[in-house]
C-alpha cells in the first residue's frame, strides 16, 4: 500500500511538473463548453453512490455532483459519472479526467495539502464504530475487553481499533480477513463477537442480515472520517462553486427551503432566504454563475436534509440517524457560512 | 437310411454371465476393480451425497424441492434465514447486468447489436453456409463499425451515449470480441515477424512479444488507467474503455503470436521449400501453403487463448469499467435487494454466464478440429 501511494504521489508530482507549463484552464469554462460535469464516484457504496433500481447513479454524494450541475446548467442531469477505484481516484482528478471527486473520500491533512486537491466540504461525518449481537448484552465499547473482533486487514480500521484498545488499556483478539464480505460472513457465523468498520458501512451491512434487529451498533465512534467532495488545486473559481454549492445545500435546510416549497419561498420576507434564492443581491456572478444559482440547486436536487433523508436517513434501509450530520442548530456539525 | 440331422437354426447365444456384461459388470470393471478402486468409488459417492443435496437445495426453487427464491419473488422471501439463492434479485436487476448504465429508452441499440452479431456469427460458424468471404468481411470489418455508431450514437439523430454508460454483458462481449478480432491479425503478423530474416523486424517483434508477455494484464490495465493520464497534457483524455481495449488487444496478440509461432515451427522445412520452388512470393507462400497448415495445428491453442481472454476481461473491473462482473459486484450492494445470499447469487450468476460462453467456444473448437483433421495425426 505504502509503495503504491508513493508511486501515485511521484506520478502526480511528475504530471504537475509537466502540466505547469500548460496554462491552467478554467474548469468552469471547460465544463460549460462540454455541457456536463464529469463526476468521480465509487463502484457502488449504498446510500453514497450506487446504481439504483433504474440503473441510474444515486446517493448522497451523487446528489452533490447533481447540485453543482444544477447550479451551472439549471439541469441536475448534466452529469456523467466515472466509477473509480480507491487507487485511481486522485490520479483521475489530477489528470483532469474528472471535474469533481465525490467518492467517500476522507478529508485528511496530507490529502488536502500534498496531493494537489482541495476538499470543498463534508457531505458526511463518518467514523469507525462497533456492531455486536444484542444477545451479548454489551452496551458500550468500553465493555469489549477481551472480545474477538472481525476486521478487514490493511485498512485504517485495523489501526484505529488497535489505537482505541491500547488507549483504554483493554486487550482484544483480532480476527482478520482481506475482504469486506468475508468479514461480515465471519461475524454473522459467530466467529467473532464484534464487527468494526465505518459506522455508515455497519448500518448498510446490518440491513443485509437475516434478522437485522438481533444486532446493535454501539454508540462509541472511535475515529474521524469526514467524507467530502474535492477538486483540483489551482482553480479557485471552481473550488468556490463547489464549496458554496455545499453551503447552499446546508443553508437551504437551515432556512427551511425545500425542493417542494422553493417557488413559494421566492416571495418570502426573510432577507436570508431572499439572498439565498437571489431575489435580493447577486452572489452567483462573482463565482461565474447566475443570481439564481442556489434556487436552481434546491429546485432540482433539494436541500441537504432532503438528500440525507432520501439516501441514508432513518426512513431508508440504511437507516442512519442524523447524529453528527445534523445542522448545528440541532446539535450537529453541519454549519453553513453565511451567504451575504 | 441315413441319419442326418442338420440343424437349420443356430443355437441362440446364451446371455453372458451377469458378472461379465451389463451394468453390474460395468460397475465391477470400472468402479470396483481393485480394493483401492472400491475405496475411491465409495469415497466419491459419499462426497457426492454430502455435496449435491445442499447445492441442489440452494440453487433450485421451491417447486423443485429447493429453498431458492424464483424470479418474481420478493425481497422478503430472500431475507428469510433459510432462503437459498435469490434468483428474484437477478431477474429484477437483469437489465443492469446486461446493459449497465445504458439509458433504458435506448436498449434497442444494444439489442440490435446483439441480434446483428448473432445473425452474422452463426452462418460464419457453420461451414456449409455459402458466401463465407462476404460474411467474414461483414463480421470482421463492417459489423464493428456499425456497432460503434449504434452504441455511441451521435449520428442519424441517435442520442449520444458515452462509453461510461456502457456496461454489463455488453461491455464484456465488446472487450472480448474486439480483443479476439484484433489480436488474430496482429498475432499472426508478430509470429511471422519473429520468424523473419530481416533483423530489425525480427528484433522489434521479439521485443514487443517479450515485453507484453512479461507483464501481468492487471499491470497493463493499471498503467493504462492510472499512470497514462498523468503523463498526457491536461485536458486530453483518451476514453477509458478504449484504453482498456488497446491494453487487452496488445496483451492477447503477444500471446497469440507465440501460439502461432508454435504452429509455424511444427511445419516441416519441406513445406517452406516446396512453396519457394513453386516460385511463390513470401506472402503468397504464407497465405496459401504455410498459414493454413500452421493455424490448423494450433486451433486448440488459439481457442485456449480466446477463452483465457474472455475470462480475463473481468479484470477490467479493477479499473472501474462496468463489465459483467463489476455490475454484479456493484449490484450486490443494492440495499433494496439486500439479503444474506445476495452476493453469492450474483457471483453464481456471473459464473454461469462465463461458463456458457467459454464452454460453447471450447465445444466449437473441438468440432472444428475434427472437421479440419486431414489425417496427418499419428
Amino acid at each position: 500500500m505504502q509503495m503504491q501511494k508513493a508511486l501515485v504521489s511521484i506520478a502526480i508530482a511528475a504530471s504537475l511538473g509537466l502540466g505547469a507549463t500548460a496554462a491552467q484552464a478554467a474548469t468552469l469554462d471547460d465544463v460549460k463548453a462540454k455541457g456536463y460535469i464529469q463526476c468521480g464516484v465509487t463502484g457502488g457504496v449504498p446510500g453514497f453512490s450506487a446504481p439504483d433500481a433504474n440503473n441510474n447513479w444515486s446517493g448522497l454524494e451523487v446528489d452533490f455532483c447533481r447540485a453543482v450541475a444544477a447550479a451551472i446548467f439549471d439541469d441536475a442531469e448534466a452529469v456523467r459519472y466515472t466509477p473509480l477505484t480507491s487507487q485511481e481516484r486522485f490520479a483521475a482528478l489530477s489528470a483532469g479526467e474528472i471535474d469533481i471527486l465525490s467518492r467517500t473520500t476522507t478529508w485528511t491533512m496530507s490529502r488536502d495539502t500534498d496531493l494537489g486537491i482541495m476538499f470543498a466540504g463534508t457531505m458526511y461525518y463518518d467514523g469507525q464504530g462497533f456492531m455486536v449481537r444484542k444477545a451479548d448484552g454489551i452496551a458500550s465499547a468500553l465493555d469489549l475487553s477481551g472480545a474477538a473482533i472481525c476486521i478487514e486487514s490493511g485498512t485504517t480500521t485495523e489501526l484505529n481499533a488497535a489505537d482505541y484498545f491500547e488507549t483504554n488499556g483493554m486487550d482484544y483478539q483480532p480476527v482478520v480477513f482481506t475482504d469486506q464480505d468475508e468479514v461480515v460472513k465471519a461475524f454473522e457465523d459467530g466467529r467473532c463477537d464484534v464487527y468494526t468498520t465505518d459506522s455508515s458501512a455497519l448500518a448498510a451491512e446490518r440491513s443485509k442480515f437475516g434478522n437485522p434487529d438481533d444486532y446493535a451498533i454501539l454508540p462509541e465512534i472511535i475515529s474521524k472520517e469526514p467524507l467530502g467532495p474535492s477538486v483540483r488545486q489551482g482553480d479557485e473559481q471552481w473550488f468556490y462553486i463547489n464549496r458554496w454549492t455545499y453551503y447552499a445545500l446546508l443553508e437551504a435546510e437551515e432556512l427551511g427551503v425545500t425542493s417542494a416549497n422553493v417557488d413559494e419561498m421566492l416571495g418570502s420576507d426573510n432577507p436570508a432566504i431572499k439572498r439565498l434564492l437571489g431575489v435580493e443581491g447577486d452572489f452567483g456572478t462573482p463565482i461565474g454563475l447566475t443570481a439564481d444559482w442556489a434556487y436552481r440547486i434546491i429546485k432540482h436536487v433539494g436541500n441537504y436534509g432532503e438528500s440525507y433523508a432520501k439516501h441514508v436517513g432513518p426512513e431508508t434501509d440504511i437507516g442512519l440517524e442524523r447524529g453528527l450530520n445534523a445542522l448545528w442548530t440541532d446539535g450537529g456539525l453541519q454549519y453553513s457560512m453565511p451567504i451575504r | 437310411m441315413s441319419f442326418s440331422f442338420v440343424r437349420e437354426q443356430m443355437v441362440d447365444p446364451a446371455p453372458a454371465p451377469v458378472n461379465t456384461a451389463g451394468p453390474i459388470a460395468w460397475a465391477r470393471r470400472n468402479l470396483f476393480a481393485t480394493p483401492s478402486d472400491s475405496l475411491l468409488t465409495i469415497l466419491a459417492i459419499v462426497l457426492l451425497i454430502w455435496a449435491i443435496p445442499p447445492i441442489y437445495g440452494f440453487v433450485m426453487p421451491n417447486f423443485l424441492g429447493g429453498d431458492a427464491v424464483p424470479p418474481g419473488g420478493t425481497v422478503e422471501q430472500c431475507r428469510v434465514e433459510t432462503a437459498g439463492a435469490c434468483w428474484a434479485y437477478i431477474s429484477a436487476r437483469m437489465t443492469f447486468f446486461i446493459y449497465g448504465f445504458y439509458p433504458a429508452a435506448e436498449y434497442w441499440r444494444p439489442n440490435l447489436v446483439f441480434a446483428l452479431g448473432a445473425l452474422l456469427i452463426v452462418p460464419l460458424a457453420i461451414p456449409r453456409v455459402p458466401f463465407k468471404r462476404t460474411n467474414a468481411i461483414l463480421f470482421f470489418v463492417v459489423y464493428p463499425v456499425i456497432c460503434f455508431y449504434l452504441l455511441n450514437g451521435g449520428v442519424l439523430g441517435m442520442r449520444p451515449v458515452p462509453t461510461e454508460q456502457w456496461g454489463g454483458l455488453l461491455v464484456t462481449l465488446i472487450i472480448s470480441l474486439v480483443g479476439i478480432i484484433c489480436s488474430i491479425p496482429i498475432g499472426i503478423l508478430l509470429a511471422l515477424g519473429r520468424q523473419s530474416k530481416l533483423p530489425i523486424i525480427k528484433t522489434l517483434c521479439i521485443m514487443f512479444i517479450e515485453l507484453w508477455r512479461a507483464v501481468p494484464l492487471i499491470t497493463v490495465l493499471f498503467m493504462a488507467s492510472v499512470m497514462l493520464p498523468l503523463f498526457m497534457p491536461q485536458g486530453t483524455t483518451v476514453d477509458k474503455l478504449l484504453r482498456a481495449l488497446v491494453g487487452v488487444t496488445l496483451f492477447s496478440s503477444a500471446y497469440l503470436a507465440e501460439v502461432v509461432r508454435g504452429g509455424l515451427q511444427a511445419l516441416p522445412r519441406g513445406q517452406y521449400e516446396a512453396a519457394s520452388s513453386l516460385g511463390l512470393s513470401y506472402w503468397k507462400s504464407m497465405w496459401f501453403i504455410i498459414l493454413p497448415q500452421a493455424l490448423k495445428h494450433v486451433i486448440p491453442g488459439i481457442v485456449n487463448s480466446f477463452i483465457a481472454l474472455f475470462k480475463d476481461t473481468s479484470l477490467v473491473s479493477i479499473v472501474g469499467i462496468f463489465d459483467l462482473l463489476n455490475t454484479v459486484q456493484a449490484a450486490s450492494s443494492d440495499i433494496d435487494w439486500s439479503s444474506p445470499t445476495q452476493a453469492i447469487t450474483g457471483y453464481l450468476f456471473a459464473g454461469m454466464v462465463f461458463w456458457v460462453f467459454c464452454f460453447a467456444m471450447s465445444r466449437y473448437s473441438i468440432w472444428m478440429e475434427r472437421r479440419l483433421d486431414t489425417g496427418h495425426k499419428g
